[in-house]
């Protein structure tokens, strides 16, 4: 990335022509123009008395900030949120690197279909395999449950795992592991004390990745959680879909709860990660210097 | 975890004693103990991905109370209710994926250098993907209204009037709307980071024998940048052919917006009918693995060179 931008002068640019440059800023700034309307109608909704037909709301209150939570069971709610994210979190980060390791490390016979296992999940949409992933959890009595939505979301989680940390276990020169067993090191040792501490920020990465996509999922939850194991998103989705008898403002209040639970998550995994990294599922090492 | 050494079975056979041990030979080709570590992983997915998915198709086969096993489908492709949510969910998808990745491709060739503000820029994308399709229908439903800021600032400018407001919401453009909102920033990122990956001096080599800056996108650039894009327009119909949520909340469910998700969901969740869910999730995936296998078939026969990015 370094080189990349030396060898573009300034005049190159010039030879695109204004035009073109002025047409590009806006329309990423009418993009974002909109997008900040989506977003402030939200959050000038949540705190407003009343709002109906002005330009902005007759008085603004946090009235239906704490009738959303009691209305919501809005704490039952984050504790079913963060114990089913943090479940996900661990399991599939425990399940997934040493798959990781195995697959940055050996060539096998199959290890292409083994890989294709381990994308399809992330490629198939939730919807598609998560009615017949739910029809089973019911068929188990697993759905329903805080149990059903941490294994559902563990099926999209243990693959972005593997497929974010096999770049970066590729990257760990094994000569090293090498090294350590030549001068007498047990597996257990060049484990803890070689290959863990190399390992912690790429696990890091994908953690608080995996993290952001667990909160944010919808499709899977909402398919098999029950009434007692909400998570956020889905708790939101339902205050929206049966929306009526309650003040609109409330239900908005959690809308707000919920957008700033994921900036929050965000400003913590773009300290770990490059934004680019939060899109395309696999890990790019050639923008992780940059 | 046991990489590198297997000393047992190294040691100098005598001759003509026949081949060496079985779990050298494995070895020699890849297998060894370090591959148990992928079984807990496989076996996962092959409990909660692969059975699901085949018990799912199975149980399409069997409907409650017809002894027809293809019931469901024939049942689906008749009805035109059901057969059109296809038509429905393709009718929004395609063109949805489609202006995202041209939107995109501007954009990001604009952006391709070193740009003041572009980790800003990135950074700024990344939240409406963060906020995800719940939170963005959700906006959209306050801002798009009627009352909402947007037709207050077209009735101001004259373009509509109070009684007619431009009607964004419960049809197709709300849903519409809600996939650019959240499949633009997506497209436009992973397009940003397939065009970092084409080496830059193969566009200072076409500018030094005299290429405009046309010819130097249309030439040099954007035939190593299509595999990308053609990646890139699969995984933004992906989510486009999924949508749910907004679909729910910004269209119209029952009629224009009835998409196939929403058609499977109903089947499984409102009639408790999960052998028809299932055939509707098997019809899903379907058609967005022929969508996709067109694309990549087409993509199989661009270029994929050494310096095409992340083909």
């Amino acid at each position: 990335m370094s080189t990349v931008s030396d060898a573009e002068p300034v005049g190159r640019r010039r030879l695109i022509g204004r035009p073109s440059t002025w047409i590009t800023w806006a329309v990423v700034a009418f993009f974002f123009i909109n997008l900040a309307g989506v977003v402030g109608s939200v959050v000038v909704k949540s705190f407003s008395t009343q709002w109906f037909g002005t330009w902005w709301p007759a008085g603004f209150t946090t009235q239906y900030w704490s009738e959303a939570w009691h209305e919501f069971d809005l704490s039952q709610v984050l504790i079913v949120t963060l114990e089913a994210s943090l479940a996900v979190v661990v399991i599939a980060a425990v399940i997934g690197v040493p798959a990781a390791y195995a697959l940055a490390r050996r060539r096998f016979p199959l290890k292409r279909l083994v890989m294709l296992v381990f994308l399809l999940p992330v490629m198939v949409p939730p919807i598609a395999y998560g009615i017949p992933l739910a029809t089973v959890l019911y068929k188990y009595n697993l759905a329903n449950s805080l149990t059903g939505v941490i294994l559902a979301n563990l099926v999209p989680s243990v693959p972005f795992v593997v497929l974010t940390m096999t770049p970066f276990i590729e990257q760990i020169d094994p000569k090293i592991e090498a090294a350590a067993r030549m001068c007498g090191a047990t597996t257990r040792s060049v484990f803890l004390r070689i290959l863990l501490p190399l390992l912690v920020p790429g696990v890091l990465a994908a953690a608080v990745l995996v993290l952001v996509r667990t909160v944010g999922m919808f499709e899977l939850t909402y398919l098999t959680a029950g009434t007692d194991s909400q998570t956020l998103v889905v708790a939101l989705y339902n205050a929206y879909y049966g929306a009526g008898i309650r003040a609109p403002q409330s239900t908005d209040a959690m809308a707000v709860l919920y957008m700033v639970t994921m900036l929050v998550l965000l400003v913590i995994a773009l300290r770990f990660v490059n934004p680019t990294q939060l899109v395309t599922r696999v890990a790019d090492d050639r923008d992780s210097n940059a | 975890m046991t990489p590198v050494t297997s000393p047992a079975p190294t040691v100098q056979r005598p001759a003509g004693t026949g081949r060496p041990a079985l779990s050298h030979r494995l070895a020699e080709r890849g297998i060894d103990r370090t591959l148990l570590l992928l079984l807990p992983g496989l076996v996962f997915l092959i409990v909660l991905f692969i059975y699901p998915f085949l018990y799912g198709l199975g149980l399409s086969f069997q409907p409650p109370h017809s002894s027809d096993a293809l019931y469901n489908y024939k049942k689906f492709f008749s009805d035109p209710y059901q057969r059109d949510t296809i038509w429905i969910t393709l009718k929004i998808g395609l063109p949805a994926a489609l202006i995202n990745v041209l939107a995109a491709v501007p954009i990001a060739y604009r952006l391709r250098g070193r740009v003041r503000g572009k980790r800003l820029l990135t950074t700024a994308l990344v939240i409406p993907i963060t906020l995800g399709t719940v939170l963005t229908a959700i906006g959209m439903i306050e801002y798009f209204g009627g009352t909402g800021w947007l037709n207050k600032i077209l009735i101001a400018l004259g373009v509509t009037d109070v009684d007619h407001p431009v009607p964004l919401l419960h049809n197709y453009w709300g849903v519409m709307l809600s996939l650019l909102v959240s499949g633009f920033p997506f497209a436009f990122l992973l397009t940003l980071s397939y065009l970092s990956g084409i080496d830059p001096s193969l566009e200072s080599a076409a500018a030094t024998l005299g290429a405009g800056w046309w010819q130097r996108f249309r030439e040099v650039v954007f035939p190593l940048l299509a595999p990308g894009l053609a990646m890139t327009f699969c995984l933004n119909f992906v989510l486009a052919f999924s949508v749910f949520p907004s679909a729910v909340l910004l269209g119209d469910p029952e009629r224009s917006t009835h998409v196939i998700s929403i058609a499977a969901y109903d089947a499984a969740y409102q009639e408790y009918d999960y052998s028809k869910a299932s055939a509707i999730a098997m019809v899903m995936a379907a058609v967005m693995l022929i969508v996709i296998s067109v694309v990549l078939f087409a993509r199989g026969r661009l270029y994929r060179g050494s310096s095409g990015g992340k083909g």
